[in-house]
């Protein structure tokens, strides 16, 4: 970490030898464990992943289901008794068949049924994989493929940067949301090859590509600032002098200072790509049935929002709580790394 | 004695008219007026009555627009009967090729300008100059069309249609036992001459019906009031109507059109009910919800071209895997849809009930065959292979995919399910090149005849590849069953009971070969507004909106 920013604030001004004395991720861990709420939301995340990380062990071993396989003639039991999943109305004109709502028993649809009579329970966990793994995947795609363009826009400058910077812009030109969808829409019906490469109009790589390429500038464009700041500073310029190659700037001078923003984008980035995710599946354009994300069980409850709200109110709170949890956590994580630029100040400051 | 009995007797039965026609004139008088209030999600497209395929319009085309010929304005089966309408009479001669009209006199369009052999002339043209979506299917037999279709632009038909006095003369180029249906329909409408040769859009047309589209905003609303120049010329074609204005509104979704209904501030809504608001319906509005058996069927054409359905067998496994009764909860319940197995539907020409693809084969279905169908897919060889289900994204659509996609892969396949736009549901399973190999489609007839089930659907001349324009979806021209449908169309020129007798016969090879497999026969759901009343529901053109009164 020679030449790094980070150096610069480790000195103590209360003289802490101990904290002097300490590495800058040391610093930051020890800054981040003393945040409380984010604390408290990596805490939640943790269990939210846990638990969808467990979803073949609830689905198989507790709820025995099958939630990827329509059950419109199934019987389950609630209060004791045996009862069809989807209920036929016998009164009146006898129109409309309705999922089972809520038992409250993990063993027996815990949260309900949807309209193909499958475990909503078991789907929210398995969808939860989904949104998270598309999340995940597709904020790591991001914040590599914008550091690249970024350190190597902001360092090289000149016609480098004007390609890359204009190529961004065109990205950029585009509402986010749009670009998705219009992607989403011509490759989710066909698939995708380029070469060897091949993707299955089914495959969770199309949803996990789009969503990782369209917020590319979002994360470039400031790092490629920052590189053209750090690019000027007296330890950059310093080493220059003493002869350091392209390589060694990049590797031991530049890139250690970008990566904490990187860092610190990645949670903000995972929450607004799950959010992109569930609004691509709530369009029939991101996760294909039978397999499920939160965004595509909350399209499953729209229809039945008047009898059966659960359906969609569950994975609508699961989505809503992850986000919250990812913010904060970000927030923690960036004034963990970043001390003098808070985004939530206190009185004090 | 006897003579005076007859005559009280007499004097009863007059007296009896007298009253009954006194009091269903004064019923008619006192129940004309007001708005009947229609609601749709979206607009129905172009309002050109030549150009537009919908039945949201085609509902409506009955109160504004007339042809030589219309279906009978009748609830139930008397909807198929076609009757005179702006024709009082017609013959058929030279063999039956060519068909000789007497037009009425005194009848005008709404802009006030008399109707004229020149305009019938005229409109039969125009069916081809706007590229009617049927020019192709329905009037390719008249002479000169197959140049017309080739230049629409500068289409005469000549030979085909002329015009002289009161009379419109057709030529065919082969007898056409169906062509009197083909003329009942919207897209023969009679039309003014000055009407333009392109797709009218937006802006209305005049008609001769009871009423005229008044304005059309397809963000807003539609409207539709009393014609000025109409008057009665005859009751089974073209009757009066009851209410003033006949409006339909843009935009509300379908829950809120329920709500809006149920509130009794508008009358009807065109889309089907959601799911969840079913059972409401069929309990607290019961008394508003009429349910109608209609002649069409849900089915999902299997690509005979396309592995996995290549196979025989492998076509013949998802037909036995599909659970009838359990696809119905989808649409609603028992109530609402009958399990099927044959293309041709209960009550249908040409049906005689049959179900090969049920655990005890014969007329009617009554169980899925689970091990029969895995049986099937193991000797097919086309265990493991991946399919994908297309369906609109429309709620229940959607919904049947999905079920579709899991039979699949409870019997061996690797099935996932895709919902596309509603907007391209139906021409993008048609074009070969977007290699669909099973779709959820639902079928309406447009003429009452068994060809326009089985020929249509599965006859080798519906099957255009690399065209959006296919409606073959199955792909599937089997040369020997499509020799006997061409002769069951000929044999419809002479014997129609023995047409039908032969057409049975075809339904039943169809589906043994499974193109498609078939679901069930939907009910039609129409749910109106408290102070509806007298609602026909006629089984060509479902509710006549014009026949209900609203106060």
């Amino acid at each position: 970490m020679s030449g790094a920013i980070v150096d610069e604030v480790l000195a103590p001004a209360g003289g802490d030898l101990a904290i002097a004395a300490a590495g800058p991720w040391q610093l930051a861990r020890r800054r981040l464990l003393r945040n409380r709420v984010a604390l408290v939301m990596a805490g939640l995340l943790a269990v939210i992943v846990a638990l969808c990380l467990g979803a073949p062990l609830y689905a198989h071993h507790i709820a025995h289901t099958d939630p990827f396989r329509s059950n419109l003639d199934g019987t389950t039991i609630a209060n004791g008794k045996r009862v069809p999943v989807m209920v036929q109305s016998t009164q009146g004109l006898g129109l409309g068949v309705t999922p089972i709502g809520p038992t409250w028993d993990v063993h027996h649809y815990f949260l309900g049924a949807d309209g193909q009579g499958r475990d909503v329970a078991a789907r929210l966990l398995y969808g939860g994989r989904n949104s998270l793994l598309i999340g995940t995947s597709a904020a790591l795609i991001t914040c590599f493929l914008a550091v690249l363009v970024g350190v190597v826009a902001g360092f090289f400058g000149g016609l480098v940067d004007g390609i890359l910077s204009r190529l961004l812009d065109v990205v950029w030109a585009f509402p986010v949301y749009l670009l998705a969808i219009s992607l989403s829409t011509v490759l989710i019906a066909r698939g995708f090859s380029l070469g060897p490469l091949h993707l299955t109009s089914g495959s969770l790589l199309l949803p996990i590509t789009i969503i990782g390429l369209v917020y590319i500038p979002y994360v470039a464009r400031p790092i490629r600032g920052e590189v053209l700041s750090l690019r000027r500073r007296e330890f950059v310029e310093a080493a220059i002098g003493l002869g350091a190659s392209n390589w060694r700037l990049l590797w031991s001078d530049i890139l250690p200072n970008v990566v904490t923003t990187a860092i610190v984008l990645f949670p903000l980035m995972l929450a607004i790509d799950m959010l992109t995710e569930a609004a691509l599946s709530f369009l029939s354009i991101g996760v294909q049935e039978p397999k499920a994300s939160w965004g595509s069980i909350i399209l499953d409850g729209q229809d039945l929002l008047y009898t059966r709200p659960a359906v969609a109110l569950a994975p609508g709170i699961a989505i809503a709580l992850t986000v919250l949890a990812l913010n904060v956590l970000g927030d923690g994580i960036r004034d963990a790394l970043d001390p003098r630029a808070k985004l939530r100040k206190t009185k004090d400051d | 004695m006897r003579n005076r009995k007859s005559l009280i007797a007499l004097a009863l039965v007059a007296v009896i008219g007298v009253v009954a026609t006194g009091s269903s004139s004064a019923r008619t008088t006192s129940h004309r007026g007001g708005t009947l209030k229609l609601l749709a999600n979206a607009a129905g497209g172009t309002l050109d009555p030549q150009v537009n395929y919908t039945l949201q319009y085609w509902q409506l085309y009955q109160a504004t627009y007339d042809g030589l010929l219309a279906f009978q304005k009748a609830g139930g089966s008397a909807a198929f009967n076609v009757v005179p309408d702006l024709a009082s009479s017609y013959k058929t001669t030279n063999g039956g090729k060519s068909w000789v009209f007497t037009l009425r006199k005194g009848i005008k369009f709404s802009n006030g300008r008399p109707v004229t052999a020149n305009d019938v002339v005229a409109s039969f043209r125009r069916i081809f100059k706007v590229k009617s979506p049927t020019a192709g299917g329905f009037y390719n037999g008249i002479v000169g069309a197959s140049k017309c279709l080739k230049t629409p632009a500068t289409c005469t038909l000549a030979g085909g249609i002329s015009g002289k006095g009161n009379t419109v003369t057709i030529n065919l180029t082969a007898p056409d036992a169906e062509f009197k249906y083909k003329l009942a329909v919207p897209h023969a409408s009679i039309l003014p001459a000055s009407a333009p040769p392109n797709d009218a859009g937006s802006t209305p047309i005049p008609g001769t019906g009871a009423y005229y589209f008044s304005s059309y905003d397809s963000n807003k609303q539609l409207v539709m009031k009393r014609n000025p120049y109409f008057h009665v010329w005859s009751q089974l074609a073209q009757p009066d109507g009851y209410p003033d204005q006949i409006t339909q509104s843009f935009g509300l979704t379908v829950e809120a059109q329920v709500t809006a209904v149920e509130n009794g501030q508008a009358d009807w809504g065109y889309d089907f009910p959601p799911a969840d608001r079913l059972n409401e319906l069929g309990t607290k509005y019961a008394a508003q919800t009429h349910l109608t058996p209609l002649t069409a069927f849900w089915y999902a054409p299997m690509n005979v071209n396309i592995p996995p359905f290549t196979s025989l067998k492998a076509r013949q496994a998802v037909n036995y895997a599909i659970d009838r009764n359990a696809l119905i909860k989808i649409f609603g319940g028992p109530k609402l849809a009958t399990p099927s197995c044959q293309v041709l539907p209960p009550g249908f020409p040409g049906n005689k009930p049959y179900c090969p693809y049920t655990k005890n084969p014969g007329a009617t279905w009554s169980a899925p065959d689970v091990a029969k169908a895995k049986q099937l897919v193991n000797a097919s060889g086309q265990k493991g292979a991946k399919v994908v289900v297309i369906s609109a994204n429309d709620e229940v659509q959607k919904a049947v995919g999905v079920y579709l996609a899991s039979v699949l892969n409870e019997i061996g396949f690797k099935a996932t399910a895709k919902a596309i736009s509603g907007n391209i549901a139906f021409t993008y399973p048609q074009n070969t090149k977007n290699h669909v190999q099973i779709n959820v489609a639902a079928v309406v007839p447009g003429l009452p005849a068994a060809s326009d089930f089985l020929h249509i659907l599965f006859g080798c001349e519906s099957f255009h590849p690399g065209s959006d324009s296919s409606i073959n979806m199955a792909g599937f021209c089997n040369k020997p069953i499509n020799a006997q449908m061409n002769a069951a169309l000929k044999l419809e020129n002479t014997n129609f009971p023995k047409a039908n007798a032969m057409w049975a016969k075809i339904d039943r090879q169809v589906t043994d070969q499974a193109p498609m497999a078939t679901m069930f026969t939907p009910k039609h759901l129409d749910f109106v507004s408290k102070r509806v009343g007298n609602f026909v529901f006629s089984k060509q053109f479902y509710w006549l909106v014009d026949q209900s009164w609203v106060q």
